[in-house]
């Protein structure tokens, strides 16, 4: 079945965790039979957007073997990730699959200079022996992120922008010349002046690089700005994913429909559109413990089937969608609920 | 280093007042090197003298200069002071890094070991011990035995900073970075540490001077040897405050408080300097 | 008479640690008006200060925090208040909550959380207006929370047991209460989820159309200003360079750096290239000269360098700080 060589392979991944006290059950899926691949062939950037509680930073703590999934697997270049035990391993893994990570202002010690970050991950990964033998690799790093090691030599995180400090981060993350790279919500606490540099440096590194991006994010915008597949997580569930302009441009899921709507545009012609009153009660709700699909308390074209069974993931116009709309077999019942309007 | 020293001392009260203090201790210390006589001879001086130009701090019913034996005795309650914190520092360190950042199974064995030395009842072990090799237990033998008692607290202390240090982002970074486990937890969560390090350093001086001066007091320590608790004790011994002469205690009581509120000052001053949110303050975050 | 009128207010932070003293000019020489009915958008980057202006406004200063010089005029008709005057203490007794009130990212500092809702609106309404009926208090209360949307028994609830957005709403309510002259929100959103920070801001909106009140947001976003704000100012290194209505700024801005802002943010349907700025906000402990914007300006000229440019007014609700906008109109 694998035509082409993955470079990574998320088989029904799901990751529970024991909550005491207020959920009754005591069990939370916060990662719910997940499932995508990376071609290891063709770089791209795969986002992957949902709310907070979506089970979006969850699933990054699983692709960066952070975290044990409890069921299924995670398979990069041919090694399935719960095999890495030894440090040697791990230490090939990290080689090869590198984060970013969301503050700026946490990523490095307030009490170390950045550029130690960047020798000691050409130290230990190999690159070079000593301080001396890594600066030209560090300095070239730099020099793909558009900063040199003269600018931030010497300098404490605080004495750097967090755009600086961002793109720092991610050519300390270019050093051991990683395959993925791993991006959690990189631009949320970077300034909107220096945002679009730290975006438009991850399409570079999959242009000229090959490197291929997993961004993780709640910012549809730059999702639909840089990636070429984007996957929306619902409380643990993809509900849509597919080419980024299919399931921005034209969302099939009703999740899908409200997320994208509610995104404010900057634009002034929008404003009616976003004004228009949205229901916000019936969102306090749990979603978690809900059997059936988490979106049935809210959807507005709920069906009676929706609140009993898990929506199957079918191929509908591109890409794939969770939904009882589109399969085949609801094909007359859901023409009914359209027609009918708000239920 | 001398530009922070002088940073201290021209903007922080507290300082000023330690700085004095501890050069006053040290400088009484550094005359035990030149003593005119060794602080075991007795019978040199008159006895009971008050305190005179000739004997700043009198003399005693031994006949014995106290300015002198104060000189001796401060010198070696702060070694036995320094030796303590050192030991019990680096044991600290060691245990509350190594079990804060591991975790798992290594966590939970040094901290039932832990545990087992916070509930033990250090006084009556240290006086059983004391009883038991009695006039053999050396300065540095007690020194040592307070160092093995004194850091389980600390070492808590230090795992609980560690614990919260972990989960931040910049230890992601560096274990991505390839570093080492125990390389990383030095680098990246002791200089988080070292504050609380360098807090309990001068309080677990003060704790083990303390310590030696009640063991001593009760003559469960080598008593020949002049120190604080010693002096204190020989005093006793004479009846010094029955037969009137007050100076024999006074002096080590003088001694001991200007000691004490020199390195406590200096501890709570030196403590603000180095928390980091000063120091980041400082260089300007 | 505008409701509020800031003359050119400075305010700095001026601290001293182990003898170096800094002072960061978070507000400096800031100018602005708010009218009655409207909904004023602030506009900014991290520490431009526009949190240091909303302190200043809402009577909040502390040290090292100081007013430098300028005046915050408020006309609430039969109470005029100078802020950088009075005293904090009564300032807080007759116009916090009754004619200005604060809404926060977050908001859980104003809610108590070891009590319930109720309670603390019981305490605010206590403080301020005293309560001779409780039967009359909880009726009103009830009544008001239910106008905003929301259902009654949050009242009954701890703040632990609310989603953010839900807080979120309740501290608006909370601000409501007294319908005041001005209500200051400072990123109400920033916390929230896109879905839920358009519920929040559509209630905010509502109620800004209902009572007529001014309303003034403050936020980074600006997708946000573009769909609620009437009137939007965008601040740069402590200063407010550009200031029109939002049709305005977002389809003609003229300051080099709105112009970039603009053009620069991301949105769904768009995939056309876009870039940053090079450079980055300046430290306010050490300003640039002239204009402040001028070493991330593209077309920044000598005068840029030595001289700061002075807001001049383009149409009557339309004002920029700029040399290039300047020289253009002369």
């Amino acid at each position: 079945m694998n035509g082409e060589k993955k470079l990574l392979q998320v088989d029904r991944v799901t990751v529970s965790f024991h909550v005491g006290g207020f959920i009754a059950g005591g069990r939370l899926l916060a990662v719910n039979n997940v499932s995508f691949s990376l071609d290891a062939e063709r770089p791209e950037i795969f986002a992957v957007a949902g709310e907070s509680g979506s089970g979006k930073t969850t699933l990054a703590r699983v692709l960066l073997h952070d975290l044990e999934p409890t069921q299924g697997r995670v398979v990069f270049e041919g090694r399935n990730l719960s095999t890495i035990k030894r440090r040697r391993d791990a230490m090939e893994f990290m080689r090869k699959v590198q984060p970013v990570f969301q503050n700026p202002f946490e990523t490095f010690s307030p009490l170390r200079r950045v550029e130690d970050y960047l020798f000691e991950t050409a130290i230990q990964f190999g690159r070079a022996r000593n301080r001396r033998a890594a600066a030209p690799i560090v300095d070239e790093a730099l020099h793909q992120v558009g900063l040199s090691l003269e600018e931030v030599r010497q300098r404490y995180p605080h004495e750097l922008s967090g755009g600086q400090i961002q793109r720092v981060a991610v050519a300390r993350a270019l050093i051991p010349q990683p395959h993925l790279i791993l991006a959690d919500e990189p631009v949320s606490m970077v300034d909107a002046s220096l945002r679009m540099s730290i975006v438009n440096l991850f399409k570079k590194l999959r242009d000229e690089q090959k490197v291929s991006v997993v961004y993780i994010t709640h910012d549809l915008a730059t999702a639909y700005y840089i990636s070429d597949r984007i996957a929306i997580m619902l409380r643990g569930v993809m509900v849509e994913s597919g080419p980024v302009e299919k399931v921005l441009g034209n969302p099939l899921h009703p999740y899908t429909k409200l997320l994208q709507e509610s995104v404010p545009k900057p634009v002034m012609t929008e404003r009616e559109q976003w004004a228009r009153p949205i229901n916000l009660g019936a969102m306090e709700v749990k979603e978690y413990g809900r059997v059936g699909c988490k979106f049935a308390g809210r959807c507005p074209h709920v069906m009676e089937i929706c609140k009993h069974a898990e929506p199957p993931a079918l191929e509908v116009e591109g890409r794939t969608v969770k939904c009882y709309l589109y399969g085949e077999d609801a094909a007359q019942s859901n023409q009914s609920s359209l027609s009918s309007g708000k239920l | 280093m001398l530009a922070v020293f002088r940073d201290l001392l021209r903007y922080d009260g507290r300082f000023r007042v330690a700085f004095l203090f501890l050069m006053l201790t040290l400088l009484l210390a550094g005359l035990s090197w030149f003593s005119p006589y060794p602080p075991t001879r007795t019978f040199i001086t008159p006895q009971d003298l008050p305190p005179s130009l000739e004997h700043p701090f009198g003399t005693n019913s031994r006949g014995q200069d106290l300015l002198w034996w104060m000189a001796f005795a401060v010198r070696n309650s702060l070694i036995l002071g320094v030796i303590t914190a050192v030991v019990s520092r680096l044991i600290a360190i060691f245990v509350g890094l190594v079990s804060g950042y591991r975790g798992g199974f290594i966590d939970r064995a040094l901290m039932s070991a832990n545990d087992s030395f916070v509930v033990l009842p250090v006084l009556p072990i240290l006086v059983l011990l004391s009883f038991l090799l009695q006039g053999q237990l050396s300065l540095v033998t007690l020194a040592l035995l307070l160092g093995l008692f004194g850091w389980p607290w600390d070492a808590r202390l230090i795992r609980a900073q560690v614990l919260s240090l972990k989960e931040r982002a910049f230890t992601r970074t560096a274990v991505y970075s390839g570093t080492p486990p125990l390389l990383l937890t030095l680098r990246e969560h002791l200089p988080f540490v070292l504050p609380v390090v360098f807090a309990t350093t001068i309080n677990n001086m003060l704790w083990s001077i303390g310590m030696e001066v009640t063991l001593s007091v009760l003559g469960l320590s080598d008593v020949t040897v002049p120190t604080i608790g010693t002096t204190i004790f020989w005093a006793n011994q004479h009846q010094a405050l029955v037969a009137g002469v007050w100076w024999w205690l006074a002096a080590p009581i003088l001694v001991a408080v200007v000691l004490f509120l020199g390195l406590y000052l200096l501890f709570s001053s030196v403590n603000e300097f180095i928390d980091p949110r000063t120091r980041l303050r400082r260089i300007g975050a | 008479m505008p409701l509020l009128q800031v003359e050119n207010l400075r305010a700095y932070y001026r601290t001293q640690v182990y003898g170096i003293s800094r002072s960061v000019r978070a507000v400096d020489d800031v100018s602005l008006e708010l009218f009655e009915n409207e909904i004023y958008g602030i506009a900014g980057e991290s520490s431009c200060g526009k949190t240091t202006l909303i302190k200043v406004i809402s009577g909040t200063v502390k040290p090292p925090l100081r007013i430098e010089s300028g005046h915050v005029l408020y006309d609430f008709g039969a109470l005029q208040v100078d802020m950088t005057k009075s005293d904090p203490e009564e300032l807080r007794q007759t116009v916090r909550w009754k004619e200005i009130s604060y809404v926060m990212q977050g908001s859980m500092s104003v809610l108590n959380p070891v009590r319930k809702i109720i309670r603390t609106f019981e305490d605010i309404v206590r403080t301020h207006q005293g309560i001779p009926n409780k039967k009359l208090f909880l009726e009103q209360t009830c009544d008001h929370v239910m106008r905003l949307g929301l259902p009654p028994d949050v009242l009954n609830l701890y703040p632990h047991q609310l989603s953010g957005g839900m807080r979120q709403r309740v501290a608006i309510a909370l601000a409501t209460i007294f319908q005041p002259s001005l209500i200051i929100a400072d990123e109400p959103t920033t916390a929230l989820d896109v879905v839920v920070q358009r519920g929040v801001l559509q209630m905010l909106r509502e109620i800004q159309a209902e009572s007529g009140n001014t309303v003034l947001l403050v936020t980074h976003d600006l997708a946000i200003h573009a769909n609620v704000a009437d009137r939007v100012g965008i601040m740069y290194a402590g200063r407010i360079v550009e200031e029109a209505p939002t049709p305005i700024i977002f389809t003609a801005p003229r300051h080099p750096y709105t112009q970039h802002l603009i053009r620069s943010l991301p949105m769904i349907g768009d995939k056309s290239a876009k870039e940053s700025l090079s450079g980055a906000p300046p430290n306010l402990a050490n300003p640039p000269s002239g204009c402040r914007f001028h070493p991330r300006c593209p077309l920044a000229f000598e005068r840029c360098r030595t001289e700061a440019p002075a807001m001049v007014r383009l149409l009557p609700q339309h004002r920029v700080a700029c040399h290039l906008v300047t020289e253009a109109a002369e």
